[in-house]
Formats: structure tokens, sequence, C-alpha cells
């Protein structure tokens, strides 16, 4: 009888003792991270018999032979998207910060945008403050455990920065090379910020894994957009965890089109009242990609708005899921919650689970939840082609119209021109 | 200008259309009347190229050219147009866009230069003044959140537009109130000319009213049973399309 190696025991063990912690911090840091370590061995990589990742599974990742990313001096911004815009732009390389390639220039009084490792010994209550929960799953843990370095950005209380702040994370390593990538973005109280994330990278097997903590004060206006174009053979999975504060109002934009697995769990704490969050997303998976989409919105109190619009458009072999859970807690009255997920199939191997939920504890409530799956509707392709545009046309002019809907939302303009642009040529490759 | 003769077609094997004859010269305007289910929409989407239906038999000349061989946005480019009963909703693409992608595909087609946006909005606007439609329409979505009449209205704008030299309108006054009907009318007369031709498919007598045909058509059962002048529509108008299927004219 033959005895096959047991990865699922050894492959976390492999990853640890790839990464060695890389940043020197204060005491509780330590503490945690030595906690996260522990618990990220415990917990170990999910599988698919964990509810949470029922749909996606992680072998490929756990396959990998790990290496932790390093610095590298040469690695370039060129052909990254967003070039034109002004404003800060800080850059990270395999989960280092690049002096060299970021460029912060001035800024108005008080707003700072700097990298963790840098603002660390300076805000240390305001990290303290921020990072010490959510180690909920495996690879929070991890990230938690042996997190590099990420982007630190602060607004204070009453400053509207007007240009978008833009965060570049490169992955220029080789293949299993793996970066842990922790960012913490803080909008004081009657602010208002933008900012744009974008990930790319040379087209190895990398391994990136990402927690952003976006901190929305009273009454403050973000938005917030992540382009995430990883490498097809890339492993890519994202926290996003957003805290928001009564009457503010935030939207996140995840415009997905890279990664071979790519996982985004998105956690939205509405715990103020009157506020309004606003999650949009695309995802243009081909090949053999996977692009996972999990969320959690967590109504805590009355008056509050929170709308998901979803659109996925897959093709050739590639896999979509979209996990959403609304939970509306007891008290949390007068909640207009809505959810949609949209799927457009371009192949007949290409595959969506979608899972809307509503799990309701409060009275007076409004909540809807729907999704569609299908393929190109044929009555509208003939309509168009009675009007003179060719077959293909009208297929790219259905696809661009599906992709529109949601990058028509991004409210920053130069922002959602260079996303349309990019998604429009992307699409025409298509059939 | 269009020579149907003994076009047979229908689905999935069962015929709807049995032999349908009929010619149409330039200058003139058709109407074909009948009860439901009598092919009008058939016919009407066989002619602009539905690949659904198939083709038993017949042929239809269109300009000296076999139409049933052309795709359907070939017909069109070559000034075959047809107003749908029911125009299609196109969520997300906006109206200005489609239209003026229409009309230059067709006109380069014809060898014309590309409209711009703005030489395009102009004759859009001046079009639209025709069909008496609001201007924000055409910032939505193609014919989505429109009312009934002012998608048919939509409709014959697009036609003003792409200017064809045969224009087929399917049920086009169905569901409209009699103000949007007398819109409907004008826009068509005014858009006839000496070297174009309209086949007005239609259940009611009402838009003939305004519309006046050279010819009328009777439609029954995939054949037409009856032709005559314009009077044969207040004729059948009168004795309603009992008088048609109940026998009487088959052996008329």
């Amino acid at each position: 009888m033959i005895v096959e190696p047991d990865i699922e025991t050894c492959s976390e063990d492999r990853l640890l003792a790839a990464l060695t912690e890389q940043m020197n911090g204060p005491k509780w840091l330590g503490e945690m991270r030595g906690l996260a370590r522990k618990r990220f061995a415990d917990l170990g990589f999910p599988t698919t018999r964990d509810e949470d990742w029922r749909f996606t599974n992680v072998l490929p990742l756990k396959e990998l032979e790990f290496s932790a990313a390093e610095t590298d001096p040469s690695a370039q911004l060129e052909g990254c998207l967003f070039g034109s815009l002004e404003g800060p732009r800080l850059v990270f390389v395999n989960g280092f910060y690049s002096a060299e390639l970021s460029h912060v220039g001035e800024l108005p009084n008080g707003v700072q945008v700097s990298s963790v490792a840098k603002a660390l010994a300076q805000y240390e209550s305001v990290f303290k403050n921020y990072f010490t929960h959510r180690d909920t799953d495996a690879f929070a843990a991890l990230n938690t455990a042996c997190f590099t370095d990420g982007a630190f950005v602060r607004v204070p209380d009453g400053v509207a920065m007007e240009t978008p702040i833009r965060i570049y994370y490169l992955n220029t390593g080789g293949d299993g090379a793996t970066a842990n990538i922790r960012s913490l973005i803080v909008v004081g109280e009657n602010s208002q910020a933008t900012v744009v994330e974008s990930w790319s990278g040379r087209d190895t097997a990398y391994f990136n894994n990402a927690i952003t903590e976006l901190i929305v004060g009273d009454n403050a206006q973000v938005e917030h957009v992540k382009f995430q174009d990883e490498s097809t053979s890339a492993f890519h999975v994202a926290g996003l965890h957003v805290r928001m504060g009564r009457d503010s109002r935030a939207s996140h934009h995840s415009i997905a089109l890279g990664g071979r697995i790519a996982r985004n769990n998105i956690r939205a704490h509405l715990d103020g009242q009157g506020l309004e969050a606003v999650l949009n997303g695309l995802y243009l998976p081909c090949g053999e990609q996977l692009i996972d989409h999990h969320m959690v919105v967590e109504h805590a109190q009355p008056h509050c708005v929170s709308h998901e619009y979803f659109n996925g458009i897959l093709d050739d072999h590639a896999r979509g899921v979209f996990h959403g859970r609304i939970h509306v807690h007891k008290g949390a009255d007068q909640t207009d919650a809505k959810q949609t997920n949209k799927n457009l199939l371009l192949s007949d191997h290409a595959m969506v689970d979608t899972k809307p939920q509503l799990e309701i504890y409060a009275d007076d409530v409004k909540c809807t939840h729907g999704a569609t799956v299908g393929q190109m509707n044929p009555e509208q392709i003939f309509y168009m082609r009675a009007r003179g545009l060719t077959e293909e046309n009208a297929r790219h002019m259905l696809m661009h119209a599906f992709a529109g809907e949601i990058i028509e939302r991004i409210a920053c303009e130069p922002v959602r021109e260079e996303l349309d642009r990019l998604v429009w040529d992307r699409l025409e490759k298509k059939g | 200008m269009l020579e149907i003769k003994n076009l047979q077609a229908g689905v999935n094997g069962k015929a709807i259309l049995k032999g349908i004859n009929l010619s149409i010269q330039p200058g003139e305007t058709h109407a074909i009347m009948g009860p439901n289910g009598s092919g009008k929409s058939t016919l009407a989407q066989v002619l602009a190229g539905r690949e659904s239906y198939e083709i038993f038999g017949g042929s239809v000349t269109y300009n000296g050219q076999d139409l049933l061989d052309l795709a359907p946005e070939v017909r069109v480019r070559e000034g075959f147009f047809l107003a749908f009963q029911y125009p299609v909703e196109i969520s997300g693409v906006n109206t200005t866009y489609f239209l003026r992608a229409a009309v230059n595909a067709v006109r380069a087609h014809r060898g014309e230069e590309e409209l711009s946006a703005v030489d395009f909005l102009k004759l859009m606007r001046e079009k639209i003044q025709l069909l008496e439609l609001d201007e924000s329409l055409f910032k939505r979505s193609v014919n989505e959140g429109f009312s009934g009449g002012e998608k048919k209205r939509a409709e014959i704008l697009q036609m003003a537009l792409l200017e064809p030299t045969m224009a087929v309108l399917d049920e086009t006054d169905s569901g409209l109130d009699i103000d949007a009907l007398k819109i409907v009318a004008n826009g068509l007369n005014h858009l006839k000319r000496a070297n174009n031709a309209q086949l007005i498919i239609t259940h009611y007598q009402r838009l003939l009213n305004y519309v006046v045909p050279d010819h009328v058509h009777v439609l029954h059962d995939g054949r037409i049973v009856k032709s005559g002048g314009k009077e044969l529509a207040l004729e059948l108008e009168e004795k309603g399309y009992d008088w048609v299927t109940n026998g009487e004219l088959q052996t008329a």
C-alpha cells in the first residue's frame, strides 16, 4: 500500500518556516503575532468542508513551494494604471515599501500617507486600536503573524483630501513568493478621501495575502477602489474590514481581473446610525481563473443603507463565487439593504456559485436580494443586428453594458474613465 | 422593390407561412391585416432575418438580391428596416450611443463618412421633434424606462435616422392612444418618398385612417386570402375577422 504524503498538515508548517517575522515592533505586536502564528497553525488552510470556503478550493495554493518575497530594487511602476493622476502615491514591492517608486509630496494639514512600518512607532496607539481584532480565519491569522508592511493613510477630522491617494502593490517574486501586506486607512470625522489600490505582478505563481482595515469616521465620506490585476497564475487573498461611523458614506469598488485564485473577504460593520455603504464589484475571470467575493455586512444600528452590486463576466473554464450575507441585528430597524449578483457566462464551461443571504433579527426593514446567471440574451442581439450592428459588435456592446453598470458607480472621474477603457480593452479580446 | 414568392416558413418544422405572395413597388404603402395567429409577426421576423425561423420554400427578392441570403445586419445596411412589435430593452447600453453606432454602420456600408458625436446629436435633435419625444430619453438605456408609446415612437425615430428604402412596421399601432397614434402616423407620412416603400402590419384598421395604404392584404392561416385597395380595410373593420376566418373568403 502506498501512503501519500499528508500535504494538509505540512503546508502550513512549510509556509511558516519560510516566513520569518520581518518587522521589529512593540511588545504588544510581538505577542499578537505569536498568538496569530499559533492560530494559523491550529486552523490550517481552509478546505471545502468549511462552509465559507465551500466553493473555493485552495489546494493549488497549498502545493506552492513557499518562500518569503524579498525586496526588489529593480521593480518598475511602468504600465501601471492611474499614472497620470495627481496626488500622493505609495508603492509596495513584494510587501515592502519602495521609497524610490513612492511619491507623497505635499499633503493638507495633518494628513498622513506613509507605510505601516515607518509610522508604527509614532502612531502606536492608532495601530494598537485597530490591529487587535479579527483574526477570524486562517489567512487573517497568517497576515497578522507575518505581515511585513503596508499602507498607512490617516486623514484627520474635518479634512477633505481632494486628490485620490494611490497605493500600488507589486509582486515581482517567482513561484511561491509570499507577501503578507497589512494596510490601515483611517478617515476622521467630517473628512473625505478617495483611495485607489492597484494590485499587479510578474507572471508567476506568487501569493499575496493582504488585509486592509478601513475606518470611516462619523459623517465622513470615503471612496475605496480596488483594482486587482494580478498574474493569472498568482494567488490573491485579501480581507477588507470596514468600520463605519454614524452618518458616514463609504463605497468600495472591487474590479477583479487577475489571479488564478482570488478571494476577497469583505466585512462591513455598520456601527453608526444613518450611514450608507455601497459594495460594488466586477469580476472578469477567464481561462482557469477563480474569483471569489465573500461578503458579510453587519447592520448593527437603525436607519442604515447598504447596497451590494456584483456583476461577473466569465469565459472559458473560469469560475466565479459570490457570497453575500446581510446580517440585520436586533434593533437595526429601518434598515434598507439590497444585494444583487448578476452573471454573464460566455462559455458553456464557465461556472458561478452565487449565494445571497439575508439574516434578519429586526422589525421594519427593507431587504432584497437576487442573483442571475445567464448567457447573452439572443433577443437583444437580434434587435441590435436589426439596427445594422454585427453580432460581434452587439456582443461587445452587451458585455460593455454589463461591466459599465458597475464601473459607472465609481465617482472619481479619472479613475472611472481609465478603468472603463481598460475593461473595454480586455472585453474586446473576448468573443 | 420587394418580391415575395410562395414564401413558406415556420418553427420546429411546423409551417406558419404557407405560401405568401406579395409584390411591393417603390413609392407604395401596403397594409397587411389579419387576426391573431395568422402569421403576421412571423412574416415580419422572417423578413428581418430572425434565425429561429426556418424557411421551407419560396423566395424573397429585395432590389434584385436574395434577401433571405443576407445577414440581418446586412439587410438593414441595404435599406431594409423592421420596426419591432415589442422593442427590446437593453440595460446599460446608452440610447444615443447605440443609435449612433447603428447610423454609422449603415453610413459606412453606403460609403459615407461616419458622423461625429456632435453631428449625430444634431441629427437626432432634428428627428426627435418629428416624433415629439423628450431628449432625456436618449440619455437612458435603450428602451429602458420608456412607456409603451415611447417605445413605439422610438422605433419610428430609428427608422427616421436609418432612412430605409423598405420599412416593415410590425403592429407599431398596437397599444397606442390616439395622440401617440397620430404622431406615429404623421412620422410615417413624413418619411414617405417616391423611392421608398412601407409595409404596415396591423391588427386594427385604425392606423389606416391616418396613413392611407395603396394596397391592403388580408392574411389568414399563413396565406394572403384577399387583396384590395384601402376600402378593404374598412370592409374588414365593419365585418370583422370572422368574415375572413369563416371560410367565405377562401372560396371567393
